[in-house]
């Protein structure tokens, strides 16, 4: 049932893999971050990716603010978002059972989505793209949109710029720091609080430019927008080892080859495109559970 | 610069601490030893702001005068207040390297060229750490981990240095270097409240000392007072 492809045909699909693998990267930054530091799933990430999208959506659309101003409130909104969700859904429970701050996480991802739907309306609406970045080009036999280079560039800049701040300011070395020993880092006189903020702040921030990205690749909001790629990225975190960031990164591109790739060679198994998250979460929890770039599972667990 | 009034500490029901002064003025060193389970780390995590449940007033005098309640801060005030602690059992980062966890101990210091002098200075005094700089902590021995964490506890500059049990674990030869240190430390200025189950060496340096005994104060007085005294012989010293 495989199909023959030319070159120039594979490079599209690759392209598409890597634009799609790096946004499912970016958000499953957020994942693995916040795990890292509080072993706590924040399931409401994929809303505030939802939220970016919506927000931007709104600045742009709704109330016609020039494309680089909206992107910046739709950041800076669902950037709020995030570090409301910590302080009022997990803050409290911080020194509670893990399992608490888990249930929260689930009731607030509820929350967020039908408080969504209430406030937004459940309707999908379109997103109006740009024209300058959907202007067609080739390169040899390659049709490509300026979006398409875009995506993965920005995607990777965020996070070799992340990957920066993690290792070369004070503030990523705190976060190193709580990620292994809470106590001992409140001892060197680290506000955690402070730190854990801004660890959802940066999370929130990136899962607010990929629903952007994502927002301009398949031109449409709606409520619930979040939680399949959420859930992808989610295991694209596990795949790659929750807690290590370029894991993170590497996760979300595998999925994105895996789902791109697949359908472009066997497209009779387009039906089955959300299925290949779950494929590959088995295949990484049978062969090296800590994924492909985790550390040992005590230090994590 | 420390008055503990009163101090008691409850982990749920347990009644760790018991209703202890303590005086500790500046420029001393003072030891609080006593059985395991006496209470020592509890009273000393409690100075440290680790601890929720506390009793009791504790007064801090900053140097430039002025004294401050250190009731409810947490640990981040205390060590801007100029109060910090090298824990129990070290409690290096290990996957930091020497460096990066000196760096981190002087997290509440901003200037960059006086933690650089820190650092120069600590490894003045553990030259070992120079050579280890770029090692992932984890992978010092327990020696070199143990004078990383003294070191990373002084990278904030603290008026007072607490420390919990710094020769716990370590050959004869290195915890006579560590108690040389220890005097050295307080020889350049800093106060020292020091933890100790090696009763013998850390009475030998204090000059005021406390015995902890199931959460109670049972004496106090000099080091050498202490060293002379019958019942710590006999309880602490071997006879
Ligand atoms: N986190 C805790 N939860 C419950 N009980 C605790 C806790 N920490 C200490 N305790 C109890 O409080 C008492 C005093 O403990 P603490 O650690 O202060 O003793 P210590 O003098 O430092 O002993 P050691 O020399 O063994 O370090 C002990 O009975 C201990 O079991
Ligand atoms: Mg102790």
């Amino acid at each position: 049932m495989g199909i023959k492809m030319s070159f120039d045909m594979f490079m599209q699909h690759f392209i598409n893999a890597v634009g799609l693998g790096s946004l499912y990267g970016l958000i499953a930054i957020g994942y693995t971050m916040v795990y890292g530091i509080l072993r706590l799933i924040n399931f409401a990430h994929g809303d505030i990716f939802m939220l970016g999208a919506y927000f931007v959506f709104f600045a742009t659309v709704s109330y016609k603010l020039p494309w680089a101003f909206g992107v910046l409130a739709a950041i800076a909104g669902a950037t709020l978002c995030g570090l409301l969700v910590d302080r009022i859904a997990y803050r409290p429970l911080r020194n509670a059972p893990r399992i608490s701050a888990l249930i929260s996480a689930i009731g607030v991802s509820f929350f967020i989505e039908n408080l969504s739907v209430v406030v937004f309306s459940g309707m999908p609406r379109p997103v109006v793209q740009p024209p300058l970045l959907m202007k067609a080009f080739s390169i040899g036999g390659v049709r490509l949109v300026p979006l398409a280079l875009l995506v993965p560039a920005i995607s990777f800049a965020l996070a070799a710029g992340l990957l920066w701040l993690i290792y070369r300011t004070r503030s990523g070395l705190a976060m190193r720091s709580i990620s292994h020993d809470i106590e001992t880092t409140r001892l060197m006189g680290v506000s955690v609080d402070r730190i854990i903020a801004l660890t959802f702040a940066l999370g929130s921030a990136l899962a607010a430019v990929a629903g952007i990205m994502w927002a301009l690749r398949y031109p449409r909001v709606e409520p619930f927008m979040g939680i399949i790629p959420g859930f992808k990225a989610f295991i694209a975190a596990v795949f790659g080892g929750i807690g290590s960031i370029p894991g993170a990164m590497l996760g979300g591109l595998s999925l994105g080859f895996v789902e791109i790739m697949s359908i472009a060679f066997f497209p009779k198994l387009s039906g089955y495109r959300d299925a290949f998250a779950f494929i590959l979460l088995i295949l990484i929890l049978l062969v090296k559970p800590t994924g492909l770039m985790g550390e040992k599972l005590e230090d994590k667990i | 610069m420390l008055e503990i009034r009163g101090l008691d500490v409850w982990y749920g029901g347990i009644h760790a601490v018991k209703n202890i002064d303590m005086s500790i003025g500046r420029g001393e060193i003072v030891t609080l030893i006593g059985a395991n389970g006496a209470g020592k780390s509890s009273t000393i995590r409690a100075v440290a702001g680790l601890v929720r449940d506390w009793k009791g007033s504790m007064t801090f005098t900053k140097p430039e005068g002025g004294q401050v309640s250190l009731a409810g801060c947490p640990p981040e005030t205390m060590v801007r207040l100029g109060i910090s602690l090298s824990p129990e059992g070290r409690r290096i980062l290990p996957h930091l390297t020497t460096e990066e966890n000196l760096t981190l101990g002087a997290f509440t210091r901003k200037d960059r060229e006086e933690i650089a002098e820190s650092m120069e200075h600590v490894y003045g005094l553990f030259p070992k750490l120079r050579e280890r700089r770029n090692q992932k902590g984890g992978t010092l021995s327990g020696g070199e981990q143990q004078m990383l964490a003294v070191a990373r506890a002084l990278m904030s500059k603290p008026e007072l240095l607490m420390l919990d049990e710094p020769s716990l674990g370590l050959a004869p030869i290195l915890v006579a270097e560590v108690f040389d240190i220890i005097r050295e430390i307080n020889r350049q200025g800093r106060t020292i409240l020091l933890v100790e189950q090696n009763a013998y060496a850390a009475l030998k340096i204090a000059h005021k000392a406390y015995v902890l005994e199931t959460g109670e104060i049972a004496l106090s007085g000099t080091g050498a007072e202490l060293l002379e005294n019958p019942k710590v012989r006999e309880a602490y010293l071997g006879g």
